[in-house]
């Protein structure tokens, strides 16, 4: 068994095996798109397989499996020894089989959606080797090989999100979002270096296994240190004040939204809280800011998107608030609850995307038709298209109703076990019970942002223009079957980990339970009745049907009008389509003020006045001046000579007299 | 391959044919009839250099702190002087980064030195020569020698073969360099005549001043001072650095190329060979350790916000270099075997990105003729390769991991942080900005709209232009993903630093004690 095991290196060496190929082709042979749709879907096709066996292999031993694979020794230097490892245990095989099964089905999508892109190679190297670092993320056995992935995947993102690099705002997207993505790794380092310092070691299972050794619940080292890695999170997954990032994120092809800033990668803030689950248990006021900034983010995003016309903004700004469930749900301590629903999510929201991927290159291709300059992805340009492409429309009703929370789909599931255990907590901090309502107020937003969404897509009169309605039709197989699949798992991923109340329960609990019980120790036992379990559940009802019906009610697709004769939003509206002006304010505050001292102050005044200029230049011209003085006295006059002797030897007489007297 | 170095002897004549090597090609190359192919004989000799210098990788004896290869030689007897050499783990690891740098350094300067190239040549091999010489000397003056004598072919390679303000820069780098060095020699001179008289023999070897110098006492201070003025103008630590951004800009490829990738790592290696090892208790005294570091720390923040600001590529360059070595400071200063081992692998990643960056800023040069970011602009449209170059190595400089540059850094910021954890939590932001200043650099030469004609028909990279790339890149991944090796060898080195000036042979601020001179 455990030779199988072993071969998780060959699950994540496949895609970089594939990053090599293709780009060795996007140089020389960048025409060769069969090679490279071969050999960018294979890798990944093999890669899930393989995972598939590894999990397989390693589930069949018990009890709570465990492996290491070590490659090689990567640092090492005195009492700290890093090694190039996966560690294959119940929690990273899960994010092993979602990042390679949905990275799979994206991949397929893009053949058909990348097809006529010059950039076709290119674009495939940076899919598989962004998959090859997210791999290296999910199954590194410590801190710096999963900062290694960390970090490769916010490369990846950068590469991806300036793709079509010859427009300055998409290539400007993917600096603020790898600069941001910064900010957040200078936590995570800080919290590596505190570790390190306080365990000895970086190496998950030796920091985990030693904690309750090297730390005092609630102390000052173990918070700091939670929170140093939770700024890490935030920068990652695009959470309250680190998030503006995502948005812009758009910029990238659509696939890239769906697998990298919707699936996999934003997601991994919430994998690393699952993973130190004993760390952030141990420090309850870091897990309660987790919570409260996950709740925050969680509404503050969702009522942005209410106001957005960019159907991939609405997208985004989702995303961002569906982090922030999860991260209410870690931090809540229900690591397993934030983990069901970054799968779910990964299932419908991967959908959500590829399926306004499919609209805009229907839009997009009907606009090229007749030479229009449209937006493809304004809504507003958008209206009744489920007439044109009924399998797209169908299939995002499905995520939509998952994401919505309606009972059934996967959505309902998730999300209403991170209410639930929220709920739980509440009787121990009325703080949890606002953190609840906070995340019930957006489960209502979400509904209607949601209904908003598909209302002006799909449905109402096309506002696309009349040369352009005959253009537009059902994007290829290719793209539509990955849809398909995607739309299965929104639906029935919820079975994963149904509610205690229902037959089946739990079952992702008890698959989690050997990583999770190491934190369990450190939290109070929250159990709710059944009776309340039920009344949630009602009430998560509710509140979908509730915020569907009202944006079925409130919004008249029908008075919407083409983009570009559409009229300038003002007041509440403006705020929220302007985003609550969050870049420009930081813009003001911090990006301008920065740049302004580093180059009015620092180097102009600092470096080029004070100390080349006073300092430097200053004592070069104090010499140059003494030197003058003294080739002043060189008169070539004889008589100055001699008078200058005479005083000299005068002087040299008295102070001999004097010393000798 | 250890027995094969063993037969041909390779072990006593290892350190004098790296020093005696290039002085020959010099030689050689005057008197070479035909002009055309000087740069050809430069780069053979060049490499030579590097095979003959693979044999301290192969044949170095891992787990021991001692000095390997040693040779000696009598000098000027009388005084003391022996032209002393050997190499442990730091000094091999920058002995190897020289005979590294310099055939790229060669191969790097074939299109762009047209004028005089005899003599362009031959300095680069003397500098070579020099620069060995600094980092593989167990005496002081022979050390000192060496010191002084590399100073000269630079100042001819700025001055002759620079840009517009290429005397200015000269006579700036000159200069500064040169009031820090002969502080330093009278630093040397009084360690020298104390401990010569302390102890009655006069020697400027180098194990023997070590571990005698605490006889200095009081002096200490000042001593210390002179040589610290000295290395810190080298490094270039803040505020000493402003002779770095001019002596860049106006240097030629080459010159850029040596300058940042060897010389400055002559500060750092002074340190850490001379510095803290003669004086440890002042080196590590509460004062010495909090301007030291409050420096580097200033060091990695401010020379990160200034590039950031840069309309020049290659004061960019310089100035990002000025922060980075803040690291390597930091972590000489933080002594933790994890921040010293860290600080030689910074020092080796600085030359390896930091040259290469220095290449391709050249590259763009003498197909632009201009060093200004903003003539640039969407150029990745028709350089790819030269654009995927960049942006590897760009990472590279700002750490990303996987690559060298983070290895490096994170080694010398997890190290630091036990015995610095303010200036190690400041330090680490240097990692926000260096992604903001190099990522904001490369976006505008390689991405946006491709607006300058000028640019339209830029040619790609040249066979030359890669192959001298190539190693870089190499290096780049190499030590990124298994500095193993290179650790290996440099731990025992740093361990048994770390040792020396934790725990000083004898106290320093002792009244000195006289000793009855003896006469010979």
């Amino acid at each position: 068994m455990a030779n199988t095991v072993d071969l998780v290196w060959l699950v994540v060496a496949l895609p970089l095996a594939g990053f090599l190929a293709n780009g060795w082709i996007s140089f020389f042979r960048p025409q060769a798109k069969r090679a490279v749709s071969v050999i960018g879907v294979g890798v990944l096709v093999l890669a899930f397989v393989v995972a598939v066996a590894v999990v397989r292999a390693a589930a069949g031993v018990e009890p709570a499996w465990f492996f290491v694979v070590k490659l090689w020794t990567w640092m090492p230097a005195g009492n700290l020894v890093i090694d190039v490892a996966a560690q294959v245990d119940r929690l990273s095989s899960v994010m092993l089989l979602v990042v390679t099964g949905v990275g799979m089905l994206i991949h397929v999508f893009s053949v058909g959606y990348m097809r006529e892109d010059p950039g076709y190679a290119r674009y495939f190297a940076y899919l598989n080797l962004f998959v090859f670092f997210m791999l290296v993320l999910v199954v590194g056995a410590s801190f710096p090989v999963m900062f290694v992935g960390w970090e490769g995947v916010g490369l990846c993102s950068y590469l991806l999100i300036g793709f079509w690099f010859t427009e300055k705002a998409n290539a400007d997207a993917g600096k603020k979002a790898f600069i941001m993505n910064r900010i957040g790794d200078f936590g995570f380092l800080v919290a590596m270096f505190m570790i390190f310092d306080a365990t000895g070691s970086l190496s998950f299972r030796e920091v985990f296994e030693s904690a309750p050794v090297h730390f005092a619940v609630g102390g000052t080292t173990i918070t700091l240190i939670t929170l140093a890695l939770f700024l890490g999170c935030a920068g990652k997954s695009a959470q309250i004040p680190l998030y503006t990032w995502l948005p812009d994120a758009m910029a990238g092809p659509t696939p890239v939204s769906a697998l990298i800033h919707a699936a996999t990668m934003v997601t991994a803030g919430v994998y690393l809280v699952a993973r130190s689950n004993i760390l952030f248990a141990m420090a309850p006021l870091s897990s309660a800011v987790v919570a409260g900034v996950g709740a925050l983010t969680a509404l503050f995003a969702a009522t942005i998107a209410l106001k957005q016309w960019d159907i991939k903004k609405v997208l985004a700004y989702s995303t961002v608030s569906q982090l922030g469930y999860m991260f209410l749900g870690v931090g809540v301590g229900a690591y397993t609850s934030g983990l069901f629903h970054v799968v779910t999510h990964a299932f419908f929201k991967a959908l959500l995307f590829l399926g306004s991927g499919s609209v805009i290159y229907a839009l997009h291709h009907a606009y090229h038709h007749t030479h229009a300059h449209e937006d493809a992805q304004d809504m507003r340009n958008m209206g009744g298209l489920a007439k044109y492409m009924p399998w797209t429309a169908g299939l995002m009703w499905v995520a939509t109703l998952a994401i919505a929370g309606v009972p059934g789909f996967s959505g309902f599931f998730s999300k209403d076990e991170i209410l639930a255990r929220t709920f739980a907590r509440g009787a121990e901090a009325p703080y949890f019970y606002v953190l609840w309502g906070m995340g019930v107020v957006a489960a209502l937003l979400t509904a209607f942002y949601m209904t908003r969404l598909m209302l002006y897509t799909f449905h109402g009169p096309n506002r696309t223009g009349e040369r352009e309605r005959a253009h537009l039709h059902e994007a290829p197989w290719v793209m539509t079957g990955p849809l398909v699949v995607l739309g299965a798992g929104s639906l029935f991923a919820g079975v994963l980990n149904l509610p205690e109340v229902l037959p089946f329960s739990g079952r992702l609990e008890h698959w989690l339970e050997p990583v999770t019980e190491a934190g369990a120790v450190y939290l109070p036992e929250a159990h709710l009745a059944h009776g309340t379990e039920w009344a949630l559940l009602g009430l998560a009802t509710l509140i979908a049907a509730a915020g569907m019906a009202g944006a079925w009610r409130i919004l008249k697709p029908g008075s919407l009008v083409p983009a570009r004769v559409a009229p300038a939003e003002a007041g509440w509206r403006l705020l929220l389509s302007r985003k609550y002006y969050v870049d420009e304010i930081y813009g003001a505050l911090i990006v301008r003020p920065l740049v302004w001292v580093s180059d009015r102050v620092l180097w102009k005044v600092v470096d080029a006045l004070v100390i080349d200029g006073a300092a430097v230049n200053g004592s070069a011209r104090t010499t140059q001046l003494v030197g003058w003085i003294g080739s002043r006295l060189q008169t070539g006059r004889v008589g100055a000579y001699v008078l200058l002797f005479v005083v000299g030897v005068l002087w040299l007489l008295r102070a001999v007299a004097g010393q000798g007297s | 391959m250890s027995a094969f170095l063993q037969a041909i002897g390779y072990p006593a004549w290892a350190l004098h044919t790296l020093i005696l090597l290039p002085v020959v090609g010099a030689l050689v190359l005057m008197v070479q009839p035909v002009e055309r192919h000087v740069k050809w004989t430069a780069l053979g000799f060049a490499l030579a250099e590097l095979i003959v210098s693979l044999g301290l990788w192969y044949g170095f004896e891992l787990g021991t702190a001692s000095m390997q290869f040693e040779a000696s030689h009598e000098w000027m007897h009388q005084w003391g002087v022996t032209y002393h050499v050997g190499v442990d783990g730091i000094s091999l690891m920058m002995v190897l980064l020289t005979t590294f740098t310099m055939p790229l350094a060669v191969l790097g300067s074939f299109s762009y030195i047209k004028k005089k190239e005899r003599g362009f040549y031959s300095l680069l091999l003397v500098l070579t020569s020099g620069m060995l010489g600094v980092f593989i000397a167990l005496d002081l003056f022979v050390f000192y020698v060496f010191w002084e004598i590399m100073l000269i072919p630079m100042y001819f390679i700025i001055g002759i073969w620079g840009g517009e303000r290429r005397l200015y820069a000269a006579i700036k780098f000159f200069i500064f360099t040169f009031v820090g060095s002969l502080l330093m020699l009278v630093a040397i001179l009084t360690v020298y005549a104390v401990v010569g008289t302390g102890t009655g023999t006069y020697s400027f070897d180098y194990r023997h001043l070590v571990t005698n110098a605490w006889m200095v006492s009081r002096w200490g201070p000042w001593l210390f001072a002179a040589f610290f003025l000295a290395f810190a103008i080298k490094v270039p630590m803040f505020p000493f650095h402003t002779w770095l951004p001019d002596a860049h800009v106006e240097a030629p490829t080459a010159g850029s190329v040596i300058l940042a990738g060897i010389l400055l790592k002559m500060g750092t290696y002074g340190f850490l060979r001379f510095a803290l090892p003669l004086f440890p208790a002042v080196a590590m005294s509460p004062v010495v350790s909090t301007v030291v570091v409050t420096l580097s720390v200033i060091g990695i923040v401010y020379g990160a916000l200034v590039a950031m600001v840069q309309p020049d590529f290659k004061k960019l360059i310089a100035y990002s270099s000025v922060s980075h070595l803040g690291f390597v400071m930091l972590g000489i200063w933080a002594l933790s075997l994890q921040s010293i081992e860290g600080a030689v692998l910074m020092m080796i990643n600085h030359g390896i990105s930091t040259g290469a960056l220095f290449f391709l800023a050249g590259m763009l040069y003498e197909r632009r003729h201009t060093r200004e970011i903003a003539e640039f602009g969407g150029i990745a449209r028709v350089v790819p390769g030269l654009a995927a170059v960049l942006t590897v190595v760009s990472l590279s400089s700002i750490g990303l991991p996987g690559t060298n540059g983070f290895v490096g850094e994170f080694l010398v910021l997890v190290g630091s942080f036990g015995t610095q954890p303010v200036a190690t939590v400041i330090a680490t932001t240097g990692v926000i900005f260096a992604a903001a200043y190099m990522l904001w650099a490369i976006q505008r030469i390689l991405f946006g709209k491709l607006d300058n004609p000028a640019n339209e028909k830029l040619p790609d990279l040249s066979l030359r232009e890669l192959v001298v790339l190539a190693p870089l890149l190499a290096g780049i991944i190499w030590i990124g993903v298994y500095p193993g090796p290179i650790l290996r060898r440099v731990e025992p080195a740093a361990a048994a630093l770390v040792d020396l000036v934790r725990r000083p042979a004898q106290p320093q601020l002792l009244p000195l004690t006289p000793q009855p001179r003896v006469n010979e």
